[in-house]
């Protein structure tokens, strides 16, 4: 494989026991003292768990922190849409968790494709997350004694899921927004909302600003600043169909990308096991709904493919809960991507249910009748009132039908140990960047991680960056850096207005989304991703050729805001497709057909690919340069997961 | 099933609005009110003509991005229900169905069924938070607190802040949203030390914006999250402890 000779990936894992790697970084890193701190300033795009608990955290240190969201408001972000809860190693339960097993799990759970050193730090910070978020006032399940409680969640042995009902990432993001509301009031962040990036400006290979659009005016911003941090989510909506909000696009990562930030893994995408199935072909999005209902829903089809009787009218002899059956041990609660794809293997060979024959059941009649109905909806009550609202059925009656949906992207920038990009001063947080849940994400991870990098590490490492810089002043935005990167935004904006063409945004949308499903989903196959790298750049030169975006640029316009969208997540697509078709073996969600065992589970190549792809931008049409960085399993040892 | 929609059409925040009347067939009873809305904007951009602006984000009824007044209601017919989680079973073949913007002064229209919430989150920053900055915290289980309280306060903080309580409000007052984030905070153990200081920050600031409390109660009627008018009255009592006690603490300091 051709390797450019001007990138190193040098992922500055600090030397020394993993227990002490990241206290003795902290020792090690500069510092910037208290009274210069407001000498900086840091852009924050995305105000999600990562980028408002790192904006908060920032303001609060005393840097000046300009703060942007395309939304009407920070809290909307969505994360807020995560339900079943965030893991921490507190071992409360007392059922002999530890920072080191939860280690142990995250980085056995990614399939071991995620750097140690970094997880290690997750599971290490777990505890102080907790923390923050009770004396913020996150209003946590408690025992009656007035003690946090925890549950169990998918993938997991032990009990270290926090949660606030079904709607822990709501208030987690509550509690992060609050606290960065607060640094607005003090003057400390400056929010900019509506406010959508369209491009990062780079000077002397360091990142020093954004260009943004107004989305009410349509007028295009300049912003300047000592570093910039992107913060911005995953890339589940190249799929078009996914559980991820109407608005979460890859814009932001992608245009790093093309400005010689490296990309991570993109073919490490995530299935969620338990999404509503889709009831039509005008879907606009897929719901999911919290795995912790695999703690008490048993999963089953009927045996025959030809049963067509009522759930309720077949026989136990005649239900097979197939995961129960071919993993013993974890049963319902195997990681995501084992119950995703048995799932698949069920409805693939006829055995699906619904109208449509696209899912499978999740049934609550037994749990109903060990602990009472009462006690189910107290654990899931909100869960089957949505499920209802959407479905007209109801669960404490007739199982729900289940299918998997793209949910999360593991794959994302490529970032050191300090978070920071391949470029200079530019850092990605959250789900945006690559870091930690190798090739399969655990339950409740997400915004563990979400909130570590925000709170526990960017604040620290930032500063080791920016005290290099102490007595520079921002780059004016009059610098012709700006004035470049503006013009370059306004033509795209005003190609595509004035397009002509005759089909809407979404008419591509949905085109690419089939196409990335078919090849690269749940299944990958060396055919197909061939067939779709040769595919989506036609699609997306007949999307320039022929998209009609009406209104103007200088208004309101959510069509102009979707073509440009659209127009980078083909850009992504190919690059998911070059990924997974390069990654001969499967691992985690990344499944690949020619690589599995005779059992049909994933078989990894530990030999040739134990290491992070990251791919080197080297302008459209050409194909671009895979890096790898290698991965040093010395604490857990590499194994074939099994879970049965 | 067949519909014809009467929706607001507004270019901007200075121009003035009207209703447009389009027709729109063949739509599917399990589709939600936005992807109806979404096809009828695909058949009008088909037409040469410019698409409804709405909002809506997640659409799993959580962000409390979407929301339009349906026939005269703030989310629509379904109690309980964000716009984005309404079905089409909820209505008829033959209906015509009127779709309006949030109404209120304090939320002016940037275009079509689009409005400017943001006054929501001025009152947040006046005192929606409590100060515990990053590090600062002790072990999470060192603040027990009762699980009545804590569900109490997840009843309150359930709030999804779409602002369909102000703008089924006669006055487009945000006593709902803002005695919801209150609550929030009071009724927990950590929220306690900045009580009277929020209450009474908070209750200013929204009066800088909105309108006052009549007590109608239709904000709780149109809530998608069913939060209870019972905040109001907590905040109300509070705000009127608050501004004694707020008093007396400037009273100590002026002697100290």
């Amino acid at each position: 494989m051709p390797v450019s000779s001007d990138v190193t990936l040098d992922p500055k894992v600090p030397p020394g026991p993993i227990e002490d790697k990241w206290a003795t970084h902290k020792f090690d890193m500069k510092l910037v003292a208290p009274h210069n701190k407001r000498r900086f300033t840091v852009i924050v795009v995305g105000t999600g768990l990562a980028g408002a608990a790192a904006a908060a955290s920032l303001g609060e240190l005393g840097y000046n922190v300009e703060v942007f969201t395309y939304n009407d408001s920070p809290r909307r972000a969505h994360s807020i849409a995560a339900q079943g809860g965030i893991n921490a190693a507190k071992n409360y339960k007392n059922d002999g968790d530890s920072v080191y097993r939860l280690f142990y799990d995250t980085v056995k759970g990614g399939d071991f494709r995620a750097r140690e050193a970094n997880v290690y730090r997750l599971a290490e910070v777990s505890v102080d997350i907790i923390d923050q978020c009770v004396a913020q006032g996150v209003p946590f399940a408690r025992e009656y004694g007035g003690l946090l409680d925890n549950r169990s969640f998918g993938g997991a042995q032990v009990s270290r899921t926090f949660y606030a009902r079904g709607q822990t990432g709501q208030q987690l993001l509550l509690g992060a927004y609050q606290a960065l509301a607060r640094q607005v009031a003090a003057g400390m962040c400056r929010l900019h909302t509506r406010r959508e990036l369209l491009d990062i400006v780079l000077k002397d290979g360091r990142a020093v600003g954004i260009v943004c659009r107004d989305l009410v005016s349509g007028a295009i911003t300049r912003h300047s600043g000592h570093a910039v941090v992107l913060a911005t989510g995953g890339y589940s909506n190249a799929f078009y169909l996914s559980t991820n909000a109407m608005y979460c696009n890859v814009t932001a990562a992608w245009r790093a990308h093309r400005h010689g930030a490296l990309f991570a893994n993109p073919c490490f995408t995530q299935i969620h096991p338990t999404c509503i199935p889709a009831s039509d072909e005008f879907q606009s999005k897929l719901t999911l709904m919290s795995e912790s209902l695999r703690n008490d829903g048993r999963i089953w089809v009927p045996k025959d493919p030809e049963d067509t009787r009522p759930p309720d009218e077949i026989p136990e002899t005649d239900r097979d809960y197939y995961l129960e059956r071919r993993y013993p041990a974890f049963g319902n609660l195997v990681p995501r991507d084992v119950a995703s794809r048995a799932a698949k293997r069920e409805v693939d060979t006829g055995h699906g249910v619904g109208s449509l024959g696209n899912g499978v059941y999740l049934d609550f009649g037994d749990a109903i009748s060990r602990l009472g109905a009462d006690t189910i909806g107290e654990r899931y009550g909100n869960l089957f009132e949505m499920y209802e609202r959407i479905t007209d059925e109801n669960p404490y009656v007739v199982p729900m039908r289940i299918y998997p949906a793209p949910h999360y992207t593991m794959g994302g920038l490529w970032v050191d140990y300090n978070l920071m990009t391949t470029v200079p001063g530019l850092y990605a947080a959250g789900e945006a960047n690559f870091s930690d849940h190798g090739a399969n994400r655990l339950g409740a991870s997400a915004l563990m991680q979400g909130l570590a990098d925000g709170y526990f590490i960017l604040p620290y490492t930032i500063g080791d960056y920016l005290a290099g810089q102490l007595g520079e002043s921002t780059v004016p935005t009059d610098d012709p850096v700006f004035a470049e990167v503006e013009t370059d935004v306004s033509d795209r904006v005003a190609r595509f207005v004035g397009n002509g063409g005759t089909q809407s945004p979404d008419h591509y949308h949905r085109a690419l989304g089939k196409v990335l499903w078919d090849s690269c989903g749940m299944e990958r196959g060396r055919e197909g991703l061939e067939k779709a790298l040769a595919e989506i750049p036609a699609i997306r030169d007949e999307f320039r050729k022929n998209v009609r975006v009406p209104g103007t640029a200088e208004s309101l316009n959510s069509s102009l805001e979707k073509a440009g969208r659209i127009d980078d997540f083909f850009g992504l697509a190919e690059l998911m497709c070059r990924d997974a078709l390069l990654r001969e073996e499967s691992c985690g969600g990344h499944f690949r057909v020619e690589h599995q065992t005779d059992e049909g589970e994933a078989l990894r190549d530990d030999e040739n690919f134990a290491h992070a792809a990251a791919w080197e931008w080297q302008g459209e049409g050409t194909e671009p340069v895979r890096h790898t960085e290698p991965l040093d399993f010395e604490h857990v040892q590499l194994t074939q997961r099994s879970y049965k | 099933m067949d519909l014809t929609l009467r929706i607001w059409r507004q270019a901007d925040g200075d121009a003035a609005g009207a209703f447009a009347v389009y027709a729109i067939a063949g739509i599917n009873p399990d589709m939600s009110f936005l992807e109806m809305l979404d096809i009828l904007n695909e058949q009008i951009l088909a037409d040469g003509g410019e698409p409804v602006e709405f909002e809506s984000d997640c659409r799993e009824g959580i962000c409390g991005t979407c929301g339009v007044v349906v026939n005269g209601i703030p989310h629509g017919p379904e109690k309980a229900t964000a716009t984005c989680q309404l079905h089409m079973r909820k209505f008829h073949d033959g209906d015509t169905v009127t779709v309006e913007p949030w109404r209120a002064t304090a939320f002016p229209v940037l275009r079509d069924l689009v409005v400017d919430r943001s006054a929501l989150d001025r009152i947040v920053e006046a005192g929606g938070f409590i100060t515990a900055p990053t590090g600062a915290a002790p072990d999470a289980n060192e603040i027990p607190v009762p699980k009545e309280a804590a569900e109490a306060s997840m009843d309150a903080a359930a709030c999804i802040g779409c602002g369909a309580c102000v703008a089924a409000c006669p006055n487009g007052a945000a006593q709902l949203f803002t005695a919801a984030k209150l609550a929030h905070l009071d009724l927990l153990p950590q929220g306690q030390a900045e009580r009277f200081r929020r209450t009474e920050a908070m209750v200013d600031r929204m009066e800088d914006y909105f309108g006052s409390c009549t007590n109608h109660g239709e904000c709780e009627e149109v809530c998608p999250k069913e939060i209870s008018i019972d905040f109001i009255a907590m905040m109300n009592r509070d705000y009127i402890r608050a501004k004694f006690k707020n008093l007396r603490r400037l009273g100590q300091r002026k002697v100290g």
